[in-house]
């Protein structure tokens, strides 16, 4: 199949036009009439396993245990797609499917303490490996359940898919036990869900479903299995996996674009990169690194794009945002051209619309045509995928701007605005330290999960990350409890020879700690660090900061010794107070084979600076609660 | 460095570095559209009623899919008809909103992103459109009813005792001149549909060719 060249004769006098490149359209098999295919757009093809006809492993899969129900049919097509762990939590409607798990032998299933866990880990699976992640549940509370972990999945576009049972199709409609309109419930966070009505098409409606969860710009899917579909006879075999005819991707940008954006870039005299969580998913971080480092381009990164560039180069500029470095704000106050790559423009990165990069002209590289001036107007509109565009501008630039004096300037605003924290000896021990001592007793591909409040943004700040895939978090979503769950699908992801700590907070840990009790049973190395100041410490941040510092509801006074819960667990648990114990407990933590926690009990005052306030000026982040 | 000195006691936190009103400043500055403006003269953006044509999968769930994405994200929506088309297995939604040109764009490339959305395209000004109103009347009048309803270019089509019905289509203004019409008659009901639409000429209305993920040209 051939790529699809399209029109570009409506590109005139080289403005930059909305952008209509290449487009390849994601369909495999045959060729339905009119369908893309058909029309001459070509195979997206780089998905392995998933546009490919069957290997011969399938059909030695099939003449070895031949399907012989719509259960079957499902775990065969996640057998095709190369999965090879699911997380979830049996129930009623969903038992014809773990029934039909029983038998495989390429598929783990793991037990969650609670479904949300389960779709927490399956969508930390799908950041660190890359490939869709799969979780499980009943129907009713099961699939309610797993919402959370789903719309998370939704919001940081993470390859992820979910299985729900569901009543019998004859049910559905009348209220039955456990019944949820599930595919209702799930429309608006997932990319596409369906409702599986035959038990000979149940399997292809898998495969459909995992294809589409990590083609484009990836996020979670969802299929629907009624019981009497999933019981039902079907000696069919699942096909090759086939993408919806009316899905396309756009591969690579508008030629036109192209080179309108790289003259901008070459004219610039204050260029700034802002990576996004799209270098990530798209495998681009190579094609980054290249392209900064020959233009001498610095690079500020967005959160979910921890570790696409490496924070310890000296072009890096580290986060933006809300609670980014200064110097990182101050560069994406003041540039005059900045090149978004992979990222949506999100308002804790933006702050206020008005005032953000309010001197730039936009370069906007993103494979979702719809976040291209969504929140922030792309000048130059490059739709693509990261990697491929990323080269498209490189073989199109012909000189590197002449920037010196800015890349001096922003040199100067890291002397300027240091993270260095303070110490104070009259007060207990500071979270930064905490989170230094960690990075440095791990390797620097140790992958780190969090849940959301300070502590989050405290690893964000000041562990080092340097590779890709290494940083696991919930970003767009906020959802306090992600750490310990998403801890159990990296560390399954993840090489065995790389460290897994997760940071949480006292209260984040608290929604999901459960979830240890999977760490243990399948003896998981997972190290958990608590940042304990026994508040929800972010929320009394604010409090202090705007609302006169009543802290409703966010002041716990006592929590459980987490040490202790988590020996109680079956992990191993340390308690620290004072700066001389962190060293010897973080390495018997980190030595440890197995699950850990340690109760770090942190300074209950210590605030995440800088900050810019809600809807406030990058550029006027405040480095102390007087500023705010 | 920081001779910041409002910090309070609790706050043990105070980074290093010139005050917010120390820090250079940028000239420039955006609307709320995300659109880089003259600070200066600043224009509010007027919102436009356009039509929208959406070829979509004929198959369950499509319509809920459609309505419920411009009801969470807020474009607003003057109405919205569904129906079968010259292939069995597309439905053409087609769609009446009013908002600014970016919502339009926005709300094009929303709706084309969805999975089981074929193609997406903006209906120029002079496409056909179309609506329909049932409209119920007291029957004291019969024939003045059906000569008005004639010179809407409508009928009657149901006829009884107590009441008269009649049909007009016609574009929106039509209708809604009519239905001022007839309140003479006293009106009992009145039922209407949203618009339905298709391009002028040989112009595709949306073509089934047209990319959905690419974002589209108004031409």
């Amino acid at each position: 199949m051939s790529d699809h060249e399209r029109d570009e004769a409506d590109a005139t006098n080289g403005e930059p036009v909305p952008d209509g490149g290449e487009t390849a359209a994601g369909q495999a098999g045959a060729t339905a009439p009119g369908s893309a295919a058909e029309r001459g757009a070509g195979d997206e093809g780089s998905d392995p396993g998933v546009d490919e006809p069957p290997t011969d492993e399938s059909d030695q899969r099939a003449a070895e245990r031949p399907v012989g129900t719509g259960a079957q049919s499902v775990v065969r097509a996640l057998e095709n797609a190369d999965i090879e762990y699911l997380f979830g939590v049996q129930g009623g409607a969903i038992m014809p499917v773990y029934d039909a798990l029983y038998d495989s032998e390429q598929l783990t299933h793991v037990t969650m303490a609670h479904e949300q866990g389960a779709s927490h880990a399956a969508d930390a699976f799908g950041i660190v490996s890359g490939d869709p992640g799969v979780c499980l549940a009943t129907s009713g509370p099961g699939a309610t359940n797993l919402v959370t972990g789903i719309a998370d999945a939704d919001m940081d576009s993470d390859p992820m898919i979910a299985l729900t049972g569901q009543v019998s199709t004859e049910m559905v409609g009348n209220d039955a036990f456990q019944e949820t309109d599930t595919t209702g419930v799930t429309d608006p966070i997932t990319k596409h869900n369906s409702f599986a009505t035959d038990p000979d098409t149940v399997g292809d409606d898998v495969g459909e479903a995992l294809a589409l969860a990590d083609s484009g710009r990836p996020g979670p899917t969802l299929v629907d299995l009624p019981k009497d579909v999933t019981n039902g006879e079907t000696d069919r075999e699942p096909g090759a996996p086939q993408m919806p005819e009316t899905y396309t991707v756009q591969k690579s940008a508008d030629r036109t674009n192209v080179v309108s954006a790289a003259r901008a870039i070459e004219e610039a005299d204050q260029p700034a990169i802002l990576a996004g969580g799209g270098i990530i998913k798209g495998d681009a971080s190579q094609e980054l690194y290249e392209f900064a480092t020959e233009y001498e381009l610095p690079v500020v990164t967005t959160m979910p794009a921890l570790g696409a560039f490496p924070e310890d180069h000296e072009l890096s500029m580290s986060m933006a945002g809300m609670h980014g470095t200064g110097f990182a704000n101050m560069a994406i106050t003041h540039t005059d051209l900045l090149i978004g790559i992979g990222t949506r423009f999100d308002d804790r990165l933006t702050g206020g619309i008005e005032t953000f990069a309010p001197d730039a002209e936009v370069v906007h590289v993103d494979i979702d045509p719809a976040e291209i001036s969504k929140n922030i107007h792309a000048d130059y509109p490059l739709i693509g995928d990261a990697g491929t565009v990323i080269e498209q501008l490189h073989d199109q630039i012909d000189r590197a701007p002449d920037a010196d004096e800015w890349r001096d300037q922003c040199v100067e605003w890291k002397e300027e605005y240091p993270m260095d924290y303070p110490v104070p000896e009259d007060r207990p021990l500071q979270p930064e330290f905490v989170v230094e001592a960690l990075d440095e007793a791990t390797g620097d591909d140790a992958i780190v999960t969090t849940g959301v409040g300070q502590h989050q943004m405290w690893a964000c700040q000041y562990w080092e990350f340097t590779e890709p895939r290494t940083w696991v978090s919930s970003h767009g979503l906020g959802t306090m409890g992600y750490g310990m769950p998403a801890a159990v699908g990296a560390r399954l992801a993840a090489d065995d020879e790389q460290d897994v700590v997760c940071f949480e907070g006292d209260g984040s840990f608290l929604m999901t700690l459960q979830e240890l009790s999977v760490a243990v049973r399948e003896e998981l190395d997972v190290t958990v660090a608590v940042l304990n100041n026994e508040y929800v410490g972010m929320v009394r941040q604010w409090q202090d900061a705007f609302f006169e510092g009543r802290h409703a509801a966010s002041e716990y006074g006592w929590c459980p010794e987490f040490d202790k819960l988590a020996e109680a667990f079956g992990a191993r648990g340390w308690a620290v107070d004072d700066y001389d114990e962190v060293a010897d407990a973080v390495e018997a933590a980190v030595d440890y084979d197995g699950p850990s926690v340690i109760d770090f009990r942190i300074d209950p005052q210590a605030n995440v600076y800088p900050m810019v306030p809600s809807g406030g000026d990058n550029g006027k982040f405040a480095l102390s609660e007087g500023q705010l | 460095m920081s001779n910041d000195t409002s910090t309070t006691p609790d706050d043990s936190k105070a980074l290093d570095g010139p005050l917010p009103e120390e820090r250079p400043e940028p000239q420039g500055k955006r609307n709320a559209q995300g659109i880089r403006i003259d600070p200066e003269a600043e224009a509010e953006l007027d919102p436009e009623r356009v039509t929208l044509s959406a070829l979509v999968l004929h198959e369950p769930g499509v319509l809920a899919q459609v309505s419920s994405l411009f009801s969470r994200r807020q474009f607003n929506i003057e109405s919205l008809t569904v129906g079968l088309t010259e292939n069995p297995d597309r439905a053409r939604i087609t769609l009446v909103i009013e908002e600014t040109r970016p919502g339009v764009e926005q709300a094009k490339k929303q709706l084309a992103k969805l999975v089981p959305v074929a193609a997406v395209r903006e209906l120029e000004r002079d496409a056909t459109l179309r609506e329909l109103a049932l409209i119920k009347v007291s029957s004291e009048h019969p024939d003045k009813v059906q000569a008005l309803a004639e010179m809407y270019g409508g009928q009657a089509v149901d006829a009884g005792a107590e009441t008269i019905t009649v049909e007009i289509t016609g574009q929106r203004p039509q209708i809604e001149n009519a239905v001022e019409a007839f309140e003479r008659f006293g009106v009992r009901e009145i039922t209407r549909t949203g618009t339905a639409a298709l391009a002028r000429g040989a112009t595709e209305t949306a073509e089934s060719g047209h990319p959905p993920n690419a974002p589209m040209n108004d031409d």
